[in-house]
């Protein structure tokens, strides 16, 4: 044959060779260009730009190059001669710095051009900076490329300033971040972690996992700060020093690692016209807004979606390989799960767990092997697993889950681990409340009578959960619970399943298993117990969460930290809301005294936030009305400067103590009434309880101060004073019973604080100490208190836990501590609306 | 989407995680900006369809927030009220880019329409 050559030696004439320009040689562009020479290899002229100066590597393994346990030579992908051998032109180290579509060139940095018949930009993308002081210090590094992994590993050798160890700071507790602390660890650093969030890797762990997650880096000796919110980067001499937080810590470090995410590499594309939003459109044949230029990988947004794992980036390059050479198949986005690489270190997510309507979790662990599994399913349908400590299962409930696969008959053996058998019945029918008419109210704060429970009972709602559901009885304070039990019992006769009563649908233990086995188990945490004793939910619920937050604060005075999102509204506001939003404010006024300085700081108070109410409350004190959100720090701070401090009338706390005016005034007083009453608050201000708490102390048996429906009453008589216990007023008046006489106010005072302690370790919480004495017997709470040395035992775990109690909560909060939960964010003023129509 | 139509209304560090903040809205219905456990973002007018309890000073579970006043649960997705209650309570589209919270302007506004 003698055909005529064309100038570009080798190409028969007639066949030019369309040329193609992949802007990015990371592990997409090269992916796409693998598949393309799979289908057709004579199609394109390949012109590969790189801004890194090397060839193409396994980006992903970069994590076990900083770890030490892989080099850079066992992650390369493509070798310098898989690019000769295709004939494709790498032009490495040489950034695109323009895309001139009209000419249909693009322009490198070296001022190299080159024309393109098709471009491919698969640029990737940066690693997201925060925008704080400090962020371009020298120091300061990102985790993306090798020249990151050097720069931490030069740090790493380098050690610390005398030589000692070398201290890094990772900022972000994602994939990246985790995965640098690790290899850093690894190399001798002494690491601290610093996570906004609360949890850690919260796109794919929940609480629970994210807890097992950080007890075990903790253990392996990282520093892990969650909710911690970087401030500034601090420097020395141009040189890194140290990370502050927003609370004003300061971690000392030698190289700060920036992991806080990734954005799409978008601005080739932007500055050339093409389509962006998050990342650069692309239709699902990658192709952009301009037909000739395609893009693959992170930097692409497909179907409102932008990706940062490499799984979905394949899919992506053989959808675009199908397309150029013209057998379109189409990519449809794809669906991703997470592993950690860390080793020793099991853990696997993906899919949605954020829950919602309709969907439920299955939730299995053992807290022996420290396994916690997840499924989520909705319709029938897995929607996404989270998985720690056993990852085996991983791909199964993966594959289930982008099948969509029906799991309905699969249901109880998705995820193992019955739930524990109920125990033996309980319910005792109650004759009384057989006896009840039929519109006698049951439920008082709902309004539900005898008759409305009754006919819901036997429209199907066979238990409590289903009966407070459905009419609402006994869902709100909880106090008919023992009535619609015994509706249960009544109506349905034996049917009505009755295992010992379970804290809450979490768990199926009871509140005194639970807060026996915190003790046994010196169990410190939230998580930690819904991991200890195999919680069925992954982080409780509205119910189960404030009580344990209360059994934890109790068992571990001064070592557990409160965790406020697990508080009722009104003891994170410290004052009660009201049914129009607003809050009421209640000073304490210590054993009912007062003072014109602090009755002249309430009044005002009152003019200058034009509280509509004031009123004198049935625990002697003023109440203070119609206060907003946004104001009570100021109001604070102002009874503050009157020496006054929260009245914790808000609190499952001690409220008040009420007293008489006793021998200091009165022709009957036998005892300085009065003054025992305000060293008895002064010593009580503060504690936590399991429910609310009231005292009172009357000078003589008259008992004006109504001593005998308190929780804790003394009522002096002239040999001394009487002890009363367990009295209530609310809706269920009960006197109290008497618990011993005691002769001088220091014994009053010790009991005073021993019987408190006893209730606060003995109670379930909501459970206020009269029915609390039913529930125990008088006698319980006599022999406990009785044996030898229990009083100064119980008062001495008191007044300890009292030292970190008796810290004004309104000081603290005037002082600015979580403001940003009473301030608005801003405010919008709407413009007219005919201007809204241009905006 | 047009940039103009979404409404920047800060950085998501202003709002911890679990807890919610509002935004008044002047002439129009004041709006609860709720950052969840899982870390996610929702916007919804701050009225329980209940009897108009401040649903930003409820506990947030999830996606859900229970009303401070009665204890209805709340989606926070779908503003829908859960269980056996019925009501609904208007949502407000939220996206977050780069670390800044963005509301749809014409749901801020249009809040008062429907909730009027
Ligand atoms: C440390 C680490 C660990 C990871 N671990 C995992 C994991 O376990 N699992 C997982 O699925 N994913 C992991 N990822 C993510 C994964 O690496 C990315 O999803 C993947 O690399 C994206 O491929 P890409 O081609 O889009 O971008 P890249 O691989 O980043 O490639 C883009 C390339 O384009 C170059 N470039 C950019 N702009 C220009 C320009 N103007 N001119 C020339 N060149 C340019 C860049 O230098 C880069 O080399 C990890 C990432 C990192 C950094
Ligand atoms: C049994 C006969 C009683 C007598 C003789 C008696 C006597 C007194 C006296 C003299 C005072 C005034 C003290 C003072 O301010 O100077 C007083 C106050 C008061 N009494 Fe009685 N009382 C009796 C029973 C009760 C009872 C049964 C109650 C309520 C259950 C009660 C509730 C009060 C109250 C609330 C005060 C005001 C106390 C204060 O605010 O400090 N009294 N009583
Ligand atoms: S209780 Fe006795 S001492 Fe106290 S005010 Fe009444 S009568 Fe006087
Ligand atoms: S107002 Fe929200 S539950 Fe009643």
């Amino acid at each position: 044959m003698n055909a005529p050559m064309n100038f570009e030696e080798g190409k028969p004439a007639g066949q030019v060779r369309e040329r193609l320009v992949v802007i990015g040689n990371g592990m997409a562009g090269c992916r796409a260009v693998e598949e393309i020479l799979a289908r057709d290899p004579g199609r394109f002229d390949v012109t590969i730009f790189g801004a890194e100066p090397r060839v193409n590597y396994n980006r992903i393994m970069l994590s076990p190059v900083l770890a030490g346990e892989k080099t850079f030579d066992e992650i390369v992908i493509n070798t310098q001669e898989w690019y000769d051998d295709n004939g494709i032109t790498l032009v490495s180290g040489d950034k695109v710095v323009e895309i001139d579509r009209e000419h249909k060139r693009v322009v490198a940095a070296s001022g190299r051009i080159e024309p393109y018949d098709k471009l491919l930009i698969a640029t990737g993308s940066d690693p997201f900076i925060i925008p704080v002081p400090g962020k371009d210090l020298d120091g300061v590094v990102t985790f993306r490329d090798l020249d990151d992994v050097d720069k931490m590993l030069d740090a790493a050798e380098k050690g610390g300033p005398d030589g000692g160890q070398g201290r890094a700071v990772v900022i972000g507790g994602g994939l990246l971040g985790l995965e640098a602390a690790h290899g850093l660890n690894l190399r001798g650093m002494n690491v601290t972690v610093i996570h906004l969030m609360p949890t850690l890797m919260e796109r794919q762990l929940d609480e629970a996992a994210g807890w097992l997650l950080k007890t075990e880096l903790e253990r392996r000796g990282q520093t892990i700060l969650t909710g911690a919110n970087t401030k500034e980067i601090i420097g020395k001499d141009g040189k890194v020093a140290g990370v502050r937080l927003e609370d004003g810590t300061e971690i000392p470090a030698d190289i700060v690692v920036m992991a806080v995410g990734i954005r799409p590499a978008t601005g080739l594309a932007r500055e050339a016209g093409l389509e962006v939003e998050r990342g650069i459109m692309v239709d699902d044949h990658m192709v952009t807004s301009d037909p000739a230029i395609l893009s693959v990988g992170e930097c692409v947004q497909h179907r409102g979606l932008c990706y940062g794992l490499v799984a979905p980036l394949w899919d992506m390059c053989r959808a675009l390989a199908d397309f150029v050479t013209e057998s379109p198949s189409g990519y449809e986005g794809s669906v991703t799960s997470t592993k950690l690489k860390v080793s020793g270190i099991d853990l696997f997510s993906a899919g949605d767990f954020s829950g919602g309507e309709g969907c439920e979790d299955i939730v299995m662990r053992d807290a022996s092997r420290g396994v916690y599994k997840r499924v989520i399913v909705k319709d029938s349908k897995v929607l996404g697993a989270v998985l720690y400590g056993d990852t085996a299962d991983g791909s199964w409930y993966f594959d289930l889950m982008k099948k969509g696969e029906d799991v309905s008959d699969i249901r109880e053996a998705l995820i193992f681990g019955q739930a524990f058998a109920s125990g033996g019945a309980l319910a005792d029918p109650n004759a009384a409340v057989a006896a009840l008419s039929d519109d006698a109210e049951i439920c008082g704060c709902n309004g539900v009578s005898k008759g409305q429970v009754v006919s819901c009972i036997n429209g199907g709602a066979h238990s409590l959960d289903a009966v407070r559901s459905t009419c609402k009885a006994s869902a709100s304070c909880g106090s008919c619970t023992g009535l619609v039990e015994s509706l249960l019992a009544l109506t349905l006769g034996g049917e009505v399943e009755s295992g010992p009563k379970t804290m809450c649908k979490c768990t199926s233990f009871t509140h005194g298993d639970v807060r026996k086995l915190i003790v046994e188990k010196g169990l410190k945490e939230i998580p930690q117990v819904m991991q200890e004793l195999h919680w069925t939910t992954p982080d409780g619920c509205a119910s189960c969460r404030p009580a344990l937050n209360y059994y934890l604060l109790c068992a571990w005075p001064g070592e557990y930290e409160d965790d406020q999102k697990s508080r009722f509204v009104n003891e994170r506001m410290h004052a009660n809301i009201q049914k129009d939003g607003t809050y009421s404010v209640v000073p304490r006024m210590w054993g009912g005294l007062t003072s014109p300085k602090e009755l002249r700081a309430i009044a005002d108070v009152v003019e200058k936030f034009n509280a509509p109410m004031v009123k004198v409350t049935g625990g002697q004190r003023l109440d203070i009305f119609g206060i907003k959100k946004e104001d009570l720090p100021a109001v604070w701070a102002d009874l503050n400067a009157a020496g006054m401090v929260s009245g914790h009338a808000y609190g499952k706390s001690l409220r008040t103590v009420k007293t008489c005016v006793g021998s200091e005034w009165c022709r009957f007083g036998t005892q300085d009434s009065t003054g025992l009453g305000v060293q008895i608050e002064r010593m009580t201000w503060g504690s936590w309880m399991p429910h609310k708490f009231k005292i009172a102390v009357s000078g003589c048996p008259r008992n004006c101060a109504e001593a005998t429906i308190k929780d804790f009453g003394v009522v002096c008589v002239d040999s001394g004073y009487e002890l009363h216990i367990a009295g209530n007023g609310g809706i269920k008046v009960r006197a109290t019973d008497l618990l011993c006489k005691v002769e001088t106010e220091q014994e009053a005072l010790d009991m005073c604080a021993a019987f408190i302690q006893f209730y606060r370790e003995d109670a379930y919480y909501l459970e206020r100490t009269a029915p609390w004495v039913e529930r125990v017997g008088l006698q319980y709470v006599k022999d406990a208190l009785g044996e030898e040395g229990a009083v100064e035992r119980y008062a001495a775990r008191f007044h300890y836990s009292q030292q970190f109690m008796q810290d004004d909560p309104w000081a603290k909060r005037a002082a600015g501590e979580h403001e940003k939960l009473h301030q608005h964010l801003a405010e919008v003023r709407p413009f007219p609306a005919s201007q809204m129509e241009n905006a | 989407m047009m940039i103009g139509n979404w409404l920047d209304i800060g950085p998501i560090t202003q709002i911890e995680p679990g807890t919610a903040r509002t935004l008044p809205v002047v002439g129009g219905e004041e709006i609860a900006v709720f950052h969840t456990m899982r870390n996610e973002f929702f916007a919804i007018v701050n009225k329980c369809p209940h009897k108009q309890g401040p649903l930003s000073q409820g506990i947030v579970h999830g996606d859900v927030v229970t009303c401070p006043l009665h204890n209805w649960n709340i989606s926070l997705r779908s503003g829908k009220a859960l269980g056996d209650d019925e009501g609904c309570v208007p949502t407000i589209p939220l996206k977050v880019d780069a670390g800044r919270i963005y509301l749809l302007r014409s749901a801020v506004i249009g809040a008062q329409d429907k909730a009027a």
